[in-house]
Formats: C-alpha cells, sequence, structure tokens
C-alpha cells in the first residue's frame, strides 16, 4: 500500500503475517519486482532482494506480525522491518553467524540457519537494529544505489 | 540497437481474442488489442507456452522449411537429442542419423557429441576457484532469455561457454570440409530443432556475433520424412555419442554428465521462474549447479516435437541404457579445453524492459500512479481489458498504451455514473415551462 506523498520518493508498506509460510516471500517478490520496474542497477536490486527476503521471513518466523516498508527517493532504498514483538533480548548474540533461535517447524521447512541477520547487513550499506523485548525489533537498512 | 527476430508468431486470422496466451505468458509479453493478441517483441523471450495454450492455434514457431537444405551444395544435419525419443520401437539410433542421410543430407553430425565437451567445460568451469555458485545452465535458450529480461542480477552466474548446437556445428563443418576438402561456404548446417527458441537462437544469438548454424527444421515437419526410411538404412554406424550427451534431452540429463550431487534441474518456465526467484534471494545459497528447462520433461517436450513429453522421456531413458557412457580420453580433453572458440564472445546483456523511465525520478512518479492505479482495479486478473492482470493494466496505462476505462468494471461504473446524471438532468424541472399535470 501506497503510503506518504512526497515528492520524487515512493513509500510503501507491506503487512507480514506470523507464521504464514505460504505467504513468505511475496513481500520481497513484489519489492524486487518494482525496483526493477523503477530501473535500479541489477547487482543493487539483488542485495535489497537478499535484505528484503530475510527481513520478511524474520518477521514470519520470529515476530508476532508487522509490517516491511520501503522508501524508494533517486539515490538510495530504505528498507524497514518493524514488529510488535517479541523482541530480542540480545542483539550482539542474534548478530551472530550461525545463531538461531527458529523453532524446529521453521527449521523443518529449511529455514533458521541463523544467517538471516548477518546476510541482511552484508547487504546493507547502513544497518540499525533496536529491539526492546515485550514490544518489537526495529530494523532500518539503507542501500544507496545512483 | 539490437534487432528483435522472434520464431513465436501470430496467425492473425486464427486468433479470436480470448485471453489464454495473455494469461500464461512468463513475461507478460502479449496483450489483446483490437481483437487480436500482440506480441511486444522485446519481452518475448521465445519460450512458445502461447502456442501450447492458444486452443485456437493462432500461435505458430516460424522454422525453416525443409527445402531451405537445397540452398546449398553440401548440407550436414545436426539431430538435436530429443530426436531420439521421437520414434516407437526405435532402439538404434544409427536408424534415425541413416534416414537422415537417405533424406538427402550428406552428413550427420550429434548435438549431444558436442553436448559432451559442454558438460566437460562445465566441470572444469565448476572447479575453478571463485566460480560464481550457483552456477546456470546456458543449454535453454529461453531461460537465458527469461534471465535477461527478468532476472539481469543472475547473468553473471550463467555459463559461458557456446551451447552444443553451435560447437556441434563448428566441428561439423570443419570434419566435412577437411574429408571433403571443400570450401566452408559451400556447406549448409542445419539443426533438427524441437522448439523455437532455437530458432531465435540462430538467427539471434546470444553472446556471439553470428551462429555457425544456417537454418533450423521443425521436428514436427521431418518426422514423417524419418519415419518412412528408418528401415532402409545401410546398417552404418554413425552415432558417436555417449549415453551422458543422449540424455540431455531430458530433465536431468545435462546435470548428471557433471559428475556432481548438489545440483537441481527444475523443468517448466513457471517452475524455473520460482526457483530463480529463490536462488536471486540468496536461498539456494549452498549449490553448486542449476539446470532450468522451460519444456516439461526438458528438450523432449518442446512445442515442436511430435511425441508426448513423458514417452518420450522414458524412451531416452530406454535409449541411453544400450548406449556406452565413456569419457573424454585425454587427446580430446585437452582439446576440448584448448578451444578458445567455445567461449562467448560477447556479455550476455541485461534487457531492461521492465524499467518505467529511463530517469529515475520519472520512474518513481510513474510507479507511484502505477500504485495508484491498481489499488483502484478491480483485482479480479479477468484479463477482458486485453492485459494479462489489473497490475499489468495500470502498468500499460502509466506507460501510455492502455486507458481506466479498458477495465469493464471501470467502464461499467463510468456508464453507471452518466445514466444517474442523466436521470438527475431529466427530473430537472425547466423554469420557463410549467410541467404538463
Amino acid at each position: 500500500m501506497l503510503t506518504g506523498d512526497r515528492e520524487n520518493i515512493i513509500e510503501l508498506s507491506y503487512p507480514v503475517a506470523p507464521n504464514d509460510f505460504s505467504a513468505a516471500g511475496d513481500v520481497s517478490a513484489k519489492v524486487k519486482m518494482l525496483l526493477k520496474h523503477l530501473g535500479i542497477d541489477a547487482a543493487i536490486v539483488r542485495r535489497a532482494a537478499i535484505a528484503c527476503y530475510e527481513a520478511e521471513l524474520n518477521l514470519v518466523i520470529h515476530s508476532y506480525g508487522g509490517y516491511i516498508r520501503l522508501t524508494v527517493s533517486p539515490d538510495e532504498i530504505i528498507i524497514k522491518a518493524e514488529d510488535t514483538g517479541p523482541g530480542i533480548p540480545d542483539i550482539d548474540l542474534a548478530m551472530t553467524a550461525g545463531y538461531s533461535t527458529a523453532p524446529e517447524t521453521a527449521r523443518e521447512l529449511g529455514f533458521g540457519a541463523g544467517m538471516g541477520l548477518p546476510n541482511i547487513k552484508r547487504c546493507a550499506d547502513v544497518f540499525e537494529i533496536r529491539s526492546e523485548v515485550g514490544q518489537g525489533t526495529y530494523l532500518t537498512i539503507i542501500i544507496h544505489h545512483d | 540497437m539490437e534487432q528483435y527476430y522472434h520464431s513465436v508468431t501470430l496467425d492473425k486470422e486464427k486468433c479470436m481474442g480470448c485471453t489464454n496466451c495473455i494469461k500464461r505468458c512468463p513475461t507478460e509479453a502479449i496483450r489483446v488489442r483490437d481483437g487480436k493478441a500482440v506480441i511486444i517483441k522485446e519481452r518475448c523471450i521465445d519460450c512458445g507456452e502461447c502456442i501450447l495454450v492458444c486452443p485456437y492455434h493462432a500461435k505458430t514457431a516460424v522454422t525453416d522449411p525443409l527445402s531451405v537444405i537445397n540452398d546449398y551444395r553440401y548440407k550436414i544435419a545436426l539431430p538435436a537429442p530429443s530426436l531420439y525419443g521421437q520414434f516407437k520401437n526405435t532402439d538404434d539410433i544409427n536408424k534415425i542419423l541413416s534416414a537422415l542421410i537417405d533424406l538427402g543430407f550428406d552428413d550427420v553430425f550429434e548435438v549431444a557429441r558436442a553436448a559432451e565437451y559442454v558438460s566437460y567445460l562445465v566441470r572444469e568451469t565448476l572447479k575453478k576457484p571463485g566460480c560464481k555458485k550457483p552456477l546456470i545452465s546456458s543449454a535453454c535458450p529461453a531461460v537465458v532469455r527469461l534471465i535477461q529480461v527478468r532476472f539481469p542480477g543472475l547473468i553473471g552466474n550463467i555459463v559461458r561457454i557456446a551451447s552444443p548446437m553451435e560447437i556441434g556445428a563448428q566441428l561439423a563443418r570443419d570434419r566435412f570440409c577437411r574429408e571433403h576438402e571443400v570450401s566452408p561456404d559451400e556447406v549448409g548446417v542445419f539443426f533438427i530443432t524441437p522448439c523455437a527458441a532455437k530458432m531465435t537462437s540462430i538467427k539471434n544469438p546470444i553472446g556471439n556475433e553470428k551462429s555457425y548454424v544456417n537454418g533450423a527444421i521443425s521436428m514436427l515437419e521431418i518426422y514423417r520424412h524419418i519415419l518412412e526410411r528408418l528401415d532402409k538404412g545401410k546398417g552404418e554406424k554413425l552415432q558417436s555419442a555417449s549415453s551422458s550427451g543422449v540424455r540431455w534431452a531430458i530433465t536431468n540429463g545435462e546435470s548428471r554428465s557433471l559428475g556432481i550431487e548438489n545440483y537441481l534441474a527444475v523443468d517448466g518456465i513457471h517452475n524455473v521462474i520460482a526457483v530463480l526467484e529463490e536462488i536471486e534471494n540468496n536461498k539456494l545459497d549452498d549449490l553448486d549447479y542449476f539446470e532450468g528447462l522451460n519444456c516439461v520433461g526438458g528438450c523432449v517436450g518442446g512445442p515442436l516435437t511430435f511425441e508426448n513429453s513423458y514417452v518420450a522421456n522414458s524412451r531416452i531413458r530406454r535409449l541411453v541404457k544400450g548406449i556406452e557412457s565413456k569419457a573424454l580420453d585425454e587427446a580430446e580433453a585437452e582439446y576440448v579445453k584448448s578451444n578458445t572458440r567455445w567461449k562467448l564472445e560477447k556479455n550476455i546483456m541485461e534487457k531492461s524492459v521492465l524499467k518505467l523511465d529511463t530517469d529515475i525520478e520519472a520512474a518513481i512518479k510513474k510507479m507511484k500512479e502505477l500504485e495508484v492505479i491498481n489499488a483502484s482495479l478491480p483485482g479480479l486478473d479477468c484479463g477482458s481489458c486485453g492485459s494479462p492482470s489489473c497490475r499489468a493494466l495500470a502498468e500499460d496505462i502509466v506507460r501510455g498504451d492502455a486507458s481506466e476505462l479498458d477495465c469493464i468494471f471501470k467502464l461499467r461504473e463510468k456508464v453507471r455514473k452518466l445514466a444517474k446524471e442523466m436521470i438527475e438532468l431529466s427530473d430537472k424541472q425547466i423554469h420557463t415551462r410549467k410541467e404538463p399535470e
């Protein structure tokens, strides 16, 4: 859904339902197609795709539900993932490659290898994450294009 | 300026303007305008889905007529491995190859043999440090074109080796000229094709300046001629391909010839798209090789084949059981490795047909309009407007190729509104005249 109406900037928001593995990947597929329509460089689209997919998957696997918010301006792509909990108690630990708290149901589907956040960081020019237990997690990444 | 040649074409007379092809096209390359389908040539990848799905047979693949071989003094047939699966009760490939000679070809060269060389080169590529994984097969030209149009970020993963058909054409011509001491331009090399996409590759090669193949003859056209001659051959041994090359006719065949475990072979263009999405998301980052084939069952499922894909598949499997599986000998391997002609000369280029505008600010503006229009459309994806989905119509509108009133629901809304206004107008009292009681 289109949100905001600043000139030269497109802002969209996509809801992500918890535990809905049948829809997992739908948001990142839409985001990818949108970036391709905007004519953004293929290598940049690839980085945004990987980051957006991992962020979407995090919402599906770990959160109580949330939103992926996309902002594209002529020089940067901002992807935000916001959820309503449960929050991450130790972010440094969560950022460790291979560390995972994914439940068995997710691992059975091949998810939850503990590479999500490190992969997102690898694709981002700017990476910010803050979380409050019981409140939610707010992830923002910026990728410069142009 | 790139030229767009396409084998897939429309027979306007037969087209009824229905929505079957527009809904099925994997690159949204077809619209219905003025009651007839129109192919957007920049987007078409020659996959042939529309040929398979059209109930009126209005979509056809243009190939060369068999008579084209008479343009050359000497003619060589390059049968695709899928040809071997077309004939019932034929357990000997030599019979098929002999029939081609009887039909008027001076020589045959099996594409399956050249496929073994490609397998060898792909194996070598996979061993190189820094090889982008998953390496993506270049065997199916429709899939390569799909990547150019929809997944340009994966172009760097595509195998950069000429196709078995191109390598076969070079080797066949070289051998014939050497053995018969004739000039190369007297020799015509013709691919016996299971699909439209290969025909397009000859006219419009990807990654090479020009094709070494002079024409493509459809399996459907040549089928009857071979059938009539199957038992006429003199029993000569013409077959040189081993089982690993012949297996390229079916899904998994190419991957199996690589001698690796960690591969994924997928057929059917819509399945290929689903997996390419996952590769793009890095979900399959531990995969070594991806073989994606446009047609169900692999090349035996091509739109220009005679036999049912599953039947042909089972025949190929039976055939390879009777053929030796031999690796290239050392001298051959050395020759294949040193042959720089078989590397692609040109980069595989991105086809930026999705771009709404070359200017990013203009593209953002159009994208916002697109989102607004899309939200106002009914979301039924009925296709009555001539675009494959509501979102595609929204895209066509912002590109200036369609209008909102092409949507029949929007049109009805508008008519209703106008009708209401008319009633209101007709109810309006006219002050200068007393209405009759």
